[in-house]
């Protein structure tokens, strides 16, 4: 690589980054697009839409979640799951009608656009169609959040917990759930140093 | 050349537990239980910079029956601790244990859910390393303290105590038996 | 060869369900074979890098069926977000990725600038990127040399370390720390680069082209080596995506994508580099990858060094950003700030209800924080999208009716960090 002189690399550099605006403007009026397909699709059912910083968010009822995201997947490119995961917005401000949200991050590679999908779901039943028959990938994303929030997702082949003991009670990330959890750390059987001490 | 020629035909005299103990404490065998930041750093102590080897702890087994010294380097947390309390009862006296860093040593930064608060509440340790990540050289200080300590260590005592044999009754043994061989 | 754990003798009688993923399953019928057997590979193995698991079925010495188990790491760090502040979280960041904790810190500052709408000054922003681009060289380097070493070369593993130490001396003196950095602020960075890092960087950069030559000389035509990983551990295109891989391993098998230049941060669009992208998605084009990916990395840090801008490391204006720790001992209103930031019950100001996915490119691929802010100086939720989960869901079908020696060199080819991939 030759090396250029100072200032032809700041105006170099000036262009490019006026080209990478260009483009990230486009990107964001894809997005947008790509977000305007979904709510028309889901036409009267569209619960809530959202766009923070550029990037949108679509509210969908827990019942047709699955078959958004198999739109999303089928008719418009989103050919990557991102990203599952959940939170539980009890000691959050706002109106929220259920507790959990699930909440997938969808990437359309050909496109270079992103989506957000978000699912309120109820806190006595928190269960869903599960997205591992769109994309396979979905499978520890899903068992992470059952593990961490108890949301099951229905038809996963293989759901248990992922991150910690199968013996394990409660979900860590409920809001409920303290930091330092519930004793279960300091519960192990002590190994001493002799063998006498552990006769007495 | 070299050795050989320093110490001539001489010959030096020292009691056989003070040879062995001089022999053990520096060839030890190191298991490394390496979970998280502090593994990537007992690695850098091994390779070539800090290179371990000249402090005679080098060679690193994987399997804890082959070896005598366990270094805990890294996080401990619920899942792992079982392993952990298997791999040091699946070690053959005399056993040594080293707690690196600060994670393995009383929970570190990390005050949550899963996380072991020190190892020490559950197997026993005989060097503390402080750091998150400690340094190589803190490590290999503290390979020099447990090299201190096996040093000083009466072996048979040890192994005693810790398989709860009596000690002084295997001493009285020891000396009647070679009693027995003299007169006969 | 592996230690029991004391939930092997359990497992071992449950069939292995089946994947969902046509002809790649791993579908194992329910009651064994005669010579079917079970056996533990991990989580204390040499060849299971940290501390991973996998519960293999065999027919002789063919995998006829596997199941990843991890959480052995699982260090709690989504719960324990939600109780630290922004810029505290940041020395959490570094214990995630170990072997590149600098690209860590950046894409964390990166997401909660993303959010608060703040963006860091050009100076910070090319040291960020000369940091991430030197932990990824870091981290290919270690990569490739565990990689040989898995394979039985041990050599590449200590040269690798030979330049592993010289960037931890270009850390330690601009951070103070060789591995866990804790370089990045929101905002900004902790400090600036003192002298004699540039000159050390550019005297690492001119070696670093040996040595990427020597390791290649060793491997690249090894016989051991090719025999062992061409053709090895087969990744599609299309496997990839829909595995939802990401970074090099992803471009090893076709998928042209990376973030510095699809979706570009810090300033990734000013610096003239390619993507390099293999085709072949086996072992041995997952090495070459990180090959190729080191000497980009070392291209872009040239072009930083040649073009470093002056100036302020620390976005002034916004609010959020903490004031250097000279201006605090000396300046009224640093002071304040730094009292008003750092206090309980203040700190930086967010939005009511901001949500943010932002993505770098770490060196194992997308590394995604997903932030959700209530007003206060603490997340209301942190996610962390880590690229090594994504990559150890995929070894399903990569090792699926191979030998377990090829286990082995498909596990060392993902770089799967356990720390990212517990969390």
């Amino acid at each position: 690589m030759t090396q250029l002189p100072l200032a032809d690399m700041g105006k170099i550099f000036q262009e490019r980054r006026e080209r990478a605006a260009e483009s990230k403007a486009r990107r964001v009026e894809r997005e947008r697009r790509l977000a305007d397909a979904v709510c028309a699709w889901l036409g009267k059912d569209l619960v809530k839409r959202a766009a923070f910083r550029d990037q949108q968010t679509i509210y969908v009822p827990a019942a047709r979640a699955h078959e958004t995201l198999a739109h999303c997947k089928n008719a418009l490119g989103f050919d990557q799951l991102t990203d599952c995961t959940a939170y539980d917005t009890l000691k959050l401000e706002g109106e929220h009608p259920e507790r959990f949200v699930v909440v997938w991050t969808l990437t359309n590679l050909g496109q270079e656009a992103m989506l957000r999908i978000k699912a309120y779901l109820n806190e006595d039943e928190p269960v869903l169609p599960t997205a591992t028959d769109l994309w396979v990938g979905a499978d520890f994303p899903e068992r992470e959040v059952y593990d961490m929030f108890g949301i099951e997702f229905e038809g996963h082949y293989n759901l248990k917990r992922l991150l910690m003991p199968e013996s394990y009670v409660g979900y860590p990330l409920r809001k409920d759930y303290p930091l330092r959890g519930r004793g279960e750390r300091d519960n192990f059987p002590v190994v001493p140093r002799t063998r006498k001490a552990s006769y007495e | 050349m070299g050795l050989e020629d320093w110490l001539g035909n001489d010959f030096i005299s020292t009691r056989i537990k003070d040879l062995l103990a001089w022999g053990r404490k520096n060839s030890l065998w190191p298991m490394p239980f390496g979970t998280a930041c502090c593994a990537i750093e007992l690695m850098a102590t091994m390779s070539s910079r800090y290179d371990m080897a000249r402090f005679g702890a080098e060679v690193v087994r994987f399997s804890p029956r082959q070896s005598d010294l366990l270094i805990v380097g890294g996080r401990v947390t619920l899942k792992m601790m079982p392993v952990l309390q298997r791999i040091w009862q699946q070690m053959p006296e005399p056993k040594w244990a080293i707690s690196m860093g600060a994670c393995a040593s009383c929970g570190g930064v990390f005050d949550t859910y899963t996380m072991i608060q020190g190892v020490d509440q559950f197997i026993p340790i005989d060097v503390y390393i402080p750091g998150c990540p400690p340094r190589p050289e803190n490590l290999i200080d503290a390979v020099r303290l447990i090299q201190d300590k096996v040093g000083k260590t009466e072996i048979q005592r040890l192994i005693d105590e810790r398989t709860g044999v009596d000690h002084l009754a295997r001493l009285e043994a020891m000396d009647r038996r070679r009693t027995q061989e003299a007169t006969s | 060869m592996s230690s029991p754990t004391p939930q092997a003798t359990s497992l071992s009688s449950d069939p292995i369900p089946s994947k969902p993923f046509g002809d790649a399953a791993i579908s194992v019928e329910p009651g064994l074979g005669e010579k079917d057997m079970v056996i533990n590979f991990g989580p204390q193995h040499p060849a299971m890098h940290g501390t991973l698991r996998l519960i293999l079925r065999l027919n002789g010495e063919k995998v006829s069926g596997a199941e990843p188990d991890m959480g052995f790491l699982h260090t709690g760090f989504e719960k324990l977000g939600e109780y630290r502040t922004y810029n505290q979280y940041i020395v959490v960041t570094d214990r995630m990725n170990y072997f590149s904790a600098m690209a860590n810190n950046t894409g964390f500052a990166c997401a909660v600038e993303e959010m608060l709408g703040i963006e860091c000054p050009p100076r910070a922003a090319a040291i960020r990127v000369l940091m991430c681009e030197l932990s990824r060289i870091s981290d290919h380097i270690l990569g490739i040399g565990l990689q040989g070493m898995d394979m039985g070369a041990f050599t590449p593993m200590l040269w690798s370390f030979i330049e592993r130490e010289k960037i931890y001396d270009v850390f330690e003196l601009t951070s103070g720390g060789r591995l866990t950095t804790s370089y990045t602020r929101v905002g900004g960075l902790a400090f600036d680069l003192p002298d004699g890092v540039e000159y050390r960087v550019r005297t690492f950069l001119d070696r670093l082209d040996d040595t990427v030559r020597d390791m290649e000389g060793m491997l690249a035509r090894n016989r051991i080596f090719m025999d062992r990983t061409v053709g090895v551990g087969v990744l599609t295109r299309d496997e990839a995506i829909a595995y939802g891989m990401s970074g090099p391993l992803a471009r090893a098998s076709g998928v042209d994508r990376d973030l510095r230049r699809d979706r570009p941060y810090l300033g990734y669009e000013q610096y003239d580099f390619d993507v390099p992208v293999f085709t072949d998605g086996c072992v041995y084009s997952r090495y070459q990858q990180r090959l190729a990916e080191i000497r980009e990395s070392a291209k872009i840090c040239r072009q930083v060094l040649d073009s470093m801008p002056s100036g302020p490391i620390n976005a002034l204006g916004a609010k959020a950003t903490l004031p250097s720790k000279d201006d605090v001992y000396t300046k009224m209103e640093s002071l304040i700030q730094h009292f008003m930031l750092t206090m309980p019950g203040h700190g930086i100001k967010t939005p009511e209800s901001g949500e943010i996915y932002h993505a770098t490119e770490s060196p194992n691929g997308e590394l995604g924080w997903y932030l959700i802010s209530d007003g206060t100086a603490v997340p209301y939720r942190v996610r962390v999208r880590p690229p090594s989960l994504f990559a150890f869901q995929s070894i399903l079908p990569m090792i699926k009716g191979r030998l377990v020696s090829d286990v082995v060199a498909t596990m060392s080819s993902l770089n799967v960090i356990a720390g990212e991939l517990d969390r």
